[in-house]
Order: structure tokens, then C-alpha cells, then sequence
């Protein structure tokens, strides 16, 4: 009987058709993204790779976007998840901007925003796949947050996503002190996007660092870190094993 | 075709411990603050403590996401209860309140593990202690969170609380002195600290008297 059925909008996701359009797993993703504090404000690392599986199919991936006039966000995870949040907040720097009442939207506010939208998404059962890194400085506050795909957040002075929190946060934890100068901040991070290139599989060593300070955002042209390689047990790998090939 | 498994899970644990013990006219609350994940630390900073009213405040370990939901929650359902009656809520109030809300997600819970201390109507410490989907009961002391199995025995010994099955019934609460339950508190983080991967880094120590409400920190081990 036609008015007892109960009939979903087109948009919802009950029903066995619509989990197809649930996110099960992740296609083109970006690795680790690296930020820390410093005197002036936040700078951020991330390398330019997306990839598909285990093949490298994209080499020219900005992870790193200036969000309004006060911040910086970095992703890792799902690179059109990630395009999707930039959509998301365009919406909402653009609504801020048009208020014109002097007022926009600083860093913690981003933040909060972006936490909001990932746990609404993962109690929905269809999260955003990204970690994001939010940084940034207003009034002279500084600001570095980050947020998982199922919600969990937090703010330290220095953070990373994914291997960067294996690799880089003990480095990172030794070595990172208040008021870093911009060279030495650059120098951590370098450090940091090493140790990930040499033992993260799916970086690459074509990077950029952002920059982000109360006149404003600038991200660094795309470079490589030096890397080295002549160890002399590389050379001849199996000279000491016996029973190798 | 097979209905495909959820590869990912919408819950995570983020470790943490919370203990909480009432006084004749003092409430302790203190958490550890700790935030893990797996066998990383996300961060050694964190607060696990939320002043939900005056004479109120509740500390959670769990699911961070879910604890903070949790937390938002509940401080925009004080805000509109403050509009319609002009007054603070009591704590015996919030417990219920956070019973309720905690139910109300009980097929998709929040999950965050929770002590609720404060100051009931009368100036006397009260203590309430909860599970993942709201059921809880007034107490003398409680623990919660990852340490609570290394905790809880030495509080039962300690505080030697009577029995709630008495006839008739016998205050629960401690009558230590706010200064002795601070410094039983440390020593169970520090314990606790030994043994538990999750608990460590710093205590966060909240304590609601007459006079209001005032915080201390301890450092604890770092590993």
C-alpha cells in the first residue's frame, strides 16, 4: 500500500544503495604534513606527492592553502576530500567577508569549524579521509591545531599527521624550543622531511614550506632536500651476508 | 556480492585517567593529561577537565571527539536551563542531565568514560560516576579511564568507604581534608603512571570548595 511506504529523499544515506556512496577506503592520497611554532608565527611542510596505491601518480600537489587573511591548512589523506574542505571553506571565509563588519575569522575559529565538520561526518559513517593541520596568527596569538578523520583534536606547538607522527614528533619534541628564528624553524622542518624521505615510502622529495605570519601567508617554490646515499654498505649489499644473493 | 566491512572505525581510545573523591566540604577532580593514540602520544598537554557549572565539574577519558561533543553539549543545554530559570544548575541536576544525555546516543554511544564532582545544595561534596551509556550512581569516590583497574583498589583501601548495601545508610564521603585527598590524588597518578602506558606527563588538579573553584599541577613520568 503506496502511503505506508515510507519513502527516503534522494540524498540520504539509509538503504543498502546508498552505502556505494559512503567513502570505504582512499584513492589518490598526499603523506605526512609537518608544522611547528616559531618567533613570527607558523611554518608547515608537506611534499607534493599524490598517490594512487603504491604508484606515484601525481607530482605536483599543493597540500598546503592559505585559509582567509589568518591561516594555513595543511591535509593528508584523500586529496579530493581535501579539495571538497577548500570548497566548504571558501564558503565560509566568503560569508565572513561579506559580513564586512572588520571582524574574519582567525585561526582557533578555522579549527573548530573543520573539528566540527570531520565528527559530523564520521557519525554519519562517511568521513572526510584527511588529517588536517590548521596554523596560523592573529593579533599576535599563535595558533597550531590539528584534527583526524573520525574527529579527534587537539593544538600543540608543534604537530604532524600520519608517519610525520612516528618520525617527526620525536625529533620535534628533542629539538623544537619557544621562539625559533625562521632559519632554524626551516632547519627542523628539513631535518624532520628527511628522516620521512628516507623511510616513508610514499614521500617524495619535491617539497614546499609554508610560511604563515601576522602580514600574511607565502609558500616557498616547490624544492628537493639533499639526500645521501654513498654508504658503503649500499654499495656492495651483500659483501658481509653469507647465503645472499 | 557481500555486503562490504567498514574498514575504518569510528571510534578510537585516547587513554587517560580520572579520578575524582568527595569531601565534607570540598570536591577533588584530577586527570591526568595525557592524550595517546595506539602507542603514540598525540600530545602531553590536554585537558580532560570541563567546569560544566559553578559547583560542577566533570572530567572524562574515552574517545576524544566524542568527550568534547559530550562536553559542548552539555554546556549549551546549562546556557539554555540558565535563560529559563535564572539560576546555575546543581550538580545532583547535571548528573542527571548527563545520565540522560549520555542514553539518549545509547545505539551509537558517546564514548567517554566520565566522573562528575562538585558541591551539592547543602555545600557538600558529591561525587558521580558513569559508564559509556549513562548509567551512574552517587558515590564517595570514584575512578575512571585507562588506570582506573590500578587505581580504584588503592582509593577502596585508602577512603575505606562504607558499603552502600548498609542499612542504615552511611555517608560516603571522605572525611580526609581537602590538603590529604590532594595528596592521596598524586599518589595515585604516580602509581598509576608506573604501570599504565596511558597516564602520565602532567595531573590536572580541580578543586571546588565554598571559596569556588582553584587548579594545581603536578609533572609526572614522561615515558
Amino acid at each position: 500500500m503506496d502511503f505506508m511506504a515510507s519513502k527516503q529523499p534522494e540524498n540520504s544515506l539509509l538503504g543498502p544503495e546508498a552505502d556505494s556512496q559512503r567513502t570505504l577506503y582512499p584513492y589518490v592520497t598526499g603523506t605526512s604534513v609537518v608544522a611547528l611554532k616559531y618567533k613570527d608565527g607558523i611554518l608547515m611542510a608537506a611534499d607534493m606527492g599524490g598517490s594512487y596505491g603504491s604508484t606515484l601518480r601525481y607530482k605536483n600537489v599543493e597540500r598546503m592553502k592559505a585559509i582567509g587573511k589568518h591561516s594555513l591548512l595543511g591535509a593528508s589523506g584523500e586529496i579530493s576530500d581535501f579539495q571538497e574542505i577548500l570548497r566548504y571553506l571558501d564558503d565560509l571565509i566568503l560569508y565572513d567577508n561579506m559580513w564586512d563588519d572588520g571582524n574574519s575569522l582567525g585561526p582557533k575559529e578555522v579549527h573548530n569549524y573543520l573539528t566540527r565538520v570531520m565528527y559530523n561526518r564520521r557519525n554519519k559513517f562517511n568521513p572526510l579521509w584527511n588529517s588536517l593541520v590548521l596554523g596560523g596568527i592573529k593579533n599576535g596569538q599563535k595558533y597550531l591545531g590539528t584534527v583526524s578523520m573520525i574527529g579527534v583534536n587537539f593544538e600543540d606547538d608543534h604537530v604532524a599527521t600520519g608517519f610525520g607522527n612516528h618520525l617527526a614528533r620525536p625529533i620535534l619534541r628533542q629539538e623544537w624550543h619557544e621562539n625559533l628564528s625562521f632559519e632554524d624553524g626551516v632547519k627542523l622542518l628539513e631535518k624532520c622531511m628527511r628522516v620521512l624521505l628516507y623511510r616513508d615510502r610514499s614521500a617524495i622529495n619535491k617539497l614546499q614550506i609554508a610560511k604563515i605570519t601576522e602580514e600574511g601567508m607565502t609558500i616557498s617554490q616547490p624544492y628537493s632536500l639533499k639526500t645521501y646515499w654513498e654508504f658503503s654498505a649500499f654499495e656492495n649489499p651483500t659483501q658481509g651476508a653469507v647465503g645472499s644473493w | 556480492m557481500t555486503k562490504q566491512q567498514a574498514n575504518w572505525s569510528p571510534y578510537d581510545n585516547n587513554g587517560g585517567s580520572c579520578v575524582a573523591i568527595a569531601g565534607a566540604d570540598y570536591c577533588v577532580i584530577a586527570a591526568d593529561t595525557r592524550m595517546s593514540t595506539g602507542y603514540n602520544i598525540l600530545t602531553r598537554e590536554y585537558s580532560k577537565i570541563c567546569k560544566l557549572a559553578d559547583k560542577c565539574v566533570m572530567a572524562s577519558s574515552g574517545f576524544q571527539a566524542d568527550v568534547k561533543a559530550l562536553q559542548k553539549q552539555l554546556a549549551a543545554r546549562h546556557l539554555i536551563y540558565q535563560h529559563q530559570h535564572n539560576k546555575q544548575m546543581s550538580c545532583p541536576a547535571m548528573a542527571q542531565l548527563l545520565s540522560n544525555t549520555l542514553y539518549y546516543k545509547r545505539f551509537f554511544p558517546y564514548y567517554s568514560f566520565n566522573v562528575l564532582g562538585g558541591l551539592d545544595n547543602e555545600g557538600k561534596g558529591c561525587v558521580f560516576t558513569y559508564d559509556a551509556v549513562g548509567s551512574y550512581e552517587k558515590v564517595g569516590y570514584s575512578s575512571q579511564g585507562s588506570g582506573s583497574t590500578l587505581i580504584t583498589p588503592f582509593l577502596d583501601n585508602q577512603l575505606k568507604s562504607p558499603s552502600p548495601l548498609l542499612l542504615p545508610a552511611q555517608d560516603a564521603v571522605t572525611p580526609l581534608g581537602e590538603a590529604e585527598a590532594i595528596d592521596l590524588i598524586k599518589t595515585v597518578f604516580a602509581s598509576a603512571s608506573e604501570r599504565d602506558i596511558y597516564t602520565g606527563d602532567k595531573i590536572e588538579i580541580v578543586v571546588v570548595n565554598a571559596d569556588g573553584i582553584r587548579r594545581e599541577y603536578m609533572e609526572l613520568r614522561k615515558d
